[in-house]
């Protein structure tokens, strides 16, 4: 049993200053005050001042108040009982069952050995065609989905976790709006997925200490599952809210602020998250996705410019469809070769044409004339947006490749497509096909 | 000497002590549990030492014991170090792995060279020789090298030697040389030494101005941007911009004898294609494997930053070290913004007042005196060797007017620019090529490269004017220039990194292509029209480019004139030329080409096209 320490010398922010001995850093703390006990952590030792980050906020903690030392830095406790549950950034309960007891774990182990990683080869099917066809996940990956505050981000997340091959499902929810919060569970519980999931929740009504804490204790959770060989898939939302945090408790830390009042180490401490996504040589995957809201929909802010140097390309949601042009995962040719021998010269295709399309797009709102190819290049882009494009889909990919050739099937003849006569003469619909070579022998 | 901790922050300690303290002296800070924590001294005030840690703090307590050394920071050097995969402090990773396991637990040392492994010693010094530092005493062989054994660099005047070990099979360790002072004191001689990482290296006759051409077979670089051996360059540029696949180009392709990978702050993902990657690779200039010539230093971002501050110096001794023995190496920083970043975090962390964006005040003078480093050096024994530096650097936003960017641009001889809309546009290597400049001279005649220049300039003005009068408004002559940049572009400086032939371009062919791209390029084709211009050049255009995949005849220029050095046997040989077209089949298609435009004879078979395209 350990002493309780009560000589509080400082209060300023989400910190307390106490006198104490014998404390290691980074140790975890109980601080009881008249509103009820919170979680605290050490962040500084100086002679006998602790500082003491807490997590339930410091409104009303007096400085009679007692704290007492744990020995030991924050731990999660890892079992299968933890799906299906929800908990808070403390790692409390917060869907009103009962702590869960067991083993813990530490969080924010160190980092994985270079050496003892893979290099991805495995494609994670999450059933959306502009993920699956043209920016495909990689197991292991780490993809932030770049968004302005009013797209649909969440439901895009909600989708993902709730189609996506993972074996296991961890969503670490920052800053949530509660609404955002109850819908991620309701449309979770909907698709049957709820089984498989594990929610950390951090909502925006919470102490933002305990928004830190959301990413370490996901992957934390996530990181064990996968070295006991699962294929994990971590969905994180919103990391801008999460540097927002940082921000937060690095100004009332009086550290120098070095780029929009975010603290020097925003690089380090995002990369700490990301970089746990792995794939184990001997066990199995962790895959992030997390979104990221661009204040002012800037793309050079600290928070996505730093993100973009750390994660392995970016999806772009733009009036409410992932972006075709900007948007980029960096490991899809890991695995784009291996799935379907017209995968490739699909998603190349499809862009080009749909790049196309917006040109002539433009003409006609500049009140050009258009040709006949323009006309048909804006048929196919219609035809795309709605059955490719659309966010709301539920397709496998292979049913999604043979949607696209329909598509251009209805739009164009095989040679204005630019895919190669021996994929043509394989994948282009047949009926079509016969259609077409019987009409131009005609003509 | 020994110490306690006072305060504990971030990864930073304070230690008190009564002893003397050493700045950047190393020392263990010893967690209750026993673990050593290696730490460095940055800073003395009073008794008391500011301590960087490069582990993570966890379970650091106030009172704990701290242990100084009087060494500072170190590299261990000897034969060995080349196919090894090192952490910032150079402990191997694969060693590491095997005795923790999936993570970098702290307080795990391993020592930077196997121990147990016997060299074939061959005696080069003999009794009675007399020697100062940096002086052969011998050699083993490792990879295709002959790794000099030398007197330790630190060592003061002149010895004698008194002993010097017999050929024979020894393990570096032994003792193969001992050596007396002027004043009689006996001193002994392994194959290993130590060298103080943040000091510089560099036991020389005289510094020589750089002048040989590093060739990268990049031919962006090699032809418009040079670089030299000894030289310095960096990359800029924003994020997805192909910085990290450019330094891996230029990894497997530099003619150098040994490139040096430090890969700081970067994802752990691109490290892990080059470890894997790297030891299936064949050097096409050696046969081997390219992991034979390479080393890795690799402090990827989830690391402890004060160790990547260190992973740029230890890389640069090493680097150094093969120097002195007489190499050319070549080291690849991604990215020194890391670097300059741990170097913010530690300022921050002992409360010095901050520079621009927080940087501090000495970010210029660190990242000048590390690129001073480099250069080109004249051996005692009169054989030349050189260090030649690259480094990325990861501007925020992409925006070059920031500190780090502007501060490497002071000191570096070419700067490769990146740019977001060249890589947008998919041509790479996005090196922007009016942004960009060297001040070395490469393997082109520069006045030949000037004039090129002078198109593309011209050219990148006519296209921005043809945005606001039109085509309609542009005259042919200066269409027809625009057209020409635009070739010269897509033609020669574009290059595909994933094509075996395309990847590569040696030097004799990159001079054989350049000139007849310029050959072309100031023909006066005297077009009659736009549609004409325009479907002529882009003809030309593709032949050129199905000429960049054709593999190289080296019979197109005569044997006197051939520079580049015999290749082995290399993985596309066998490739059919049938398939790609003969190199001298497409030079003559091109010749006939060019001709039958300046005869006026228009090929029927163009001019179908090209009725086509007008319907």
């Amino acid at each position: 049993m350990r002493t309780y320490f009560d000589e509080i010398s400082k209060i300023a922010g989400n910190v307390v200053t106490v006198k104490a001995d014998g404390i290691g850093y980074d140790e975890l703390a109980v601080i009881t005050s008249r509103h009820g006990t919170s979680l605290a952590q050490v962040i500084r030792l100086e002679d006998d001042q602790v500082s003491l980050q807490i997590f339930g906020g410091t409104e009303g903690v007096s400085t009679g108040d007692k704290i007492r030392f744990l020995g030991q830095s924050f731990r999660v406790p890892f079992t299968d009982d933890l799906l299906g549950r929800v908990f808070d950034g403390s790692g409390q309960p917060r869907d009103g069952r009962p702590e869960v007891k067991a083993e813990t774990v530490e969080i924010g182990s160190p980092a994985v050995n270079p050496t003892k990683r893979r290099v991805p080869d495995k494609m994670i099917h999450t059933r959306i065609p502009m993920i699956d066809i043209f920016n495909t996940l990689v197991g292991s990956q780490k993809l932030p989905i770049f968004s302005s505050a009013g797209e649909p981000y969440n439901d895009l997340l909600a989708r993902v976790g709730m189609q996506a091959d993972a074996e296991v499902i961890i969503l670490g929810g920052m800053g949530l709006r509660h609404d955002d919060y109850l819908t991620f569970r309701h449309r979770f519980d909907e698709a049957g997925v709820l089984g498989r999931t594990i929610m950390f929740i951090h909502t925006a009504a919470d102490p933002v200490v305990e928004c830190l804490l959301i990413p370490d204790l996901a992957l934390a959770v996530g990181e064990q599952y996968a070295l006991q060989g699962k294929n994990v898939l971590v969905l994180l939302s919103d990391m801008t809210s999460f540097s927002d945090a940082l921000k937060e408790i690095a100004i009332t830390m009086e550290q120098v602020p070095s780029n929009r009042g975010y603290p020097g180490d925003l690089y380090t401490q995002l990369a700490r998250r990301y970089e746990k996504a792995v794939d184990f040589d001997g066990a199995g995957a962790m895959t992030v996705l997390a979104c990221v809201t661009m204040p002012g929909d800037d793309v050079t802010h600290p928070v996505p410019d730093n993100t973009g140097y750390i994660t392995e390309g970016q999806l772009y949601l733009r009036h409410g469809r992932i972006e075709p042009f900007g948007s980029l995962s960096r490991l899809k040719q890991l695995v784009n070769g291996k799935t379907r021998d017209d995968h490739r010269d699909i998603m190349n295709a499809c862009i080009q044409l749909y790049a196309q399309c917006d040109e002539s797009r433009e003409k006609r709102e500049m009140g050009f004339e258009l040709s006949d190819w323009d006309e048909r290049l804006i048929q196919y882009g219609d035809l795309f947006e709605a059955k490719i494009m659309n966010l709301n889909l539920n397709i496998q990919l292979f049913d999604a490749l043979d949607e696209c050739w329909k598509i251009l099937a209805e739009c164009f003849r095989p040679e204005e497509t630019g895919i190669r006569n021996a994929i043509i003469q394989k994948h282009w619909p047949k009926k079509v096909l016969q259609e077409e070579t019987t009409e131009t022998s005609k003509a | 000497m020994k110490g306690r901790i006072k305060a504990v922050f971030g990864n930073m300690v304070v230690a008190q002590t009564s002893d003397n303290i050493i700045k950047n002296a190393v020392g263990y800070c010893v967690r209750s549990d026993g673990v050593k924590l290696l730490c460095e001294i940055i800073r003395v005030r009073g008794d008391s030492a500011d301590l960087q840690i490069f582990e993570e703090t966890r379970g650091l307590r106030v009172g704990d014991e701290v242990i100084f050394e009087e060494e500072m920071l170190s590299a261990s050097l000897g034969p060995g170090l080349l196919g090894q995969i090192y952490d910032g402090l150079q402990n191997p990773l694969p060693q590491l792995a095997e005795k923790v396991g999936f993570f970098l637990e702290p307080g795990n040392y391993i020592h930077a060279l196997d121990t147990e492994r016997t060299w074939d010693w061959t005696p080069k010094a003999k009794a009675g020789d007399v020697v100062q530092a940096a002086d052969t005493l011998g050699s083993v062989p490792e990879s295709i090298f002959e790794h000099n054994i030398m007197v330790p660099f630190g060592w003061d005047g002149q010895f004698t030697v008194q002993y010097i070990a017999e050929p024979g099979s020894y393990p570096i360790l032994k003792d193969i040389a001992i050596l007396t002072d002027s004043s009689g004191n006996e001193r002994k001689v392994t194959m290993e030494q130590s060298w103080p990482v943040k000091r510089p290296l560099c036991v020389t006759k005289r510094r020589l101005l750089p002048t040989t051409p590093m060739v990268t077979s990049v031919r962006i670089v090699d032809t418009m941007f040079p670089i030299v051996q000894g030289g310095t360059y960096c990359i800029p540029g924003p994020f997805g911009a192909g910085k990290t696949v450019l330094q891996q180009i230029t990894s497997r392709h530099a003619h150098v004898d040994i490139v040096i990978i430090t890969a700081c702050g970067e994802r752990a993902g691109e490290v892990v294609d080059t470890i894997r990657e790297f030891p299936q690779l064949q050097d096409p200039r050696t046969g081997r494997s390219l992991m034979e010539r390479t080393i890795i230093i690799c402090n990827t971002s989830a690391m402890p930053v004060a160790a990547r501050d260190a992973s740029v110096y230890t890389g640069m001794t090493l680097a150094e070290y093969y120097r002195q023995i007489g190499l050319n190496v070549l080291l690849l920083a991604d990215s020194t913004s890391r670097w300059a970043q741990a170097m913010r975090e530690i300022s921050g962390r002992l409360e010095e007042i901050p520079g621009e964006e927080a940087f501090p005040a000495y970010l210029e003078s660190r990242i000048a005196s590390f690129y001073e480093r480099a250069g080109s050096i004249e051996l005692r024994d009169k054989r030349i060797a050189s260090v030649t530096i690259g480094g990325t650097v990861s501007p925020a936003g992409g925006n070059f007017d920031e500190p780090v960017t502007q501060a490497t641009l002071k000191v570096v001889g070419a700067f490769h620019g990146l740019s977001r809309a060249r890589s947008d546009a998919r041509r790479y290597p996005a090196i922007d090529p009016l942004e960009s400049w060297s001040k070395y001279k490469g393997i082109i005649d520069s006045k030949k490269v000037a004039r090129m220049n002078k198109v593309l300039k011209r050219g990148d003005e006519i296209h921005q004017m043809m945005t606001v009068v039109g085509e309609e408004g542009t005259p042919i002559e200066d269409f027809t220039t625009m057209l020409k940049a635009e070739f010269f572009d897509s033609a020669y400086l574009q290059q595909n990194a994933f094509d075996d032939v395309d990847a590569a371009t040696s030097v004799d062919r990159q001079k054989f292509v350049f000139d007849k791209l310029l050959e072309v390029i100031e023909t006066d084709f005297d077009f009659k029209n736009k549609d004409e211009a325009r479907h002529c050049m882009k003809k030309i255009s593709s032949l050129f480019i199905n000429w960049n995949y054709a593999p190289w005849d080296e019979s197109v220029i005569p044997e006197s004139e051939r520079q580049d050095e015999k290749m082995s046997k290399t993985a596309h040989e066998g490739k059919e030329e049938t398939e790609r077209g003969s190199f001298t089949e497409i030079l003559k298609q091109i010749d006939e080409y060019v001709q039958s435009l300046l005869d006026g004879s228009k090929n029927p078979e163009s001019d179908e096209k090209l009725q086509e395209t007008n319907a």
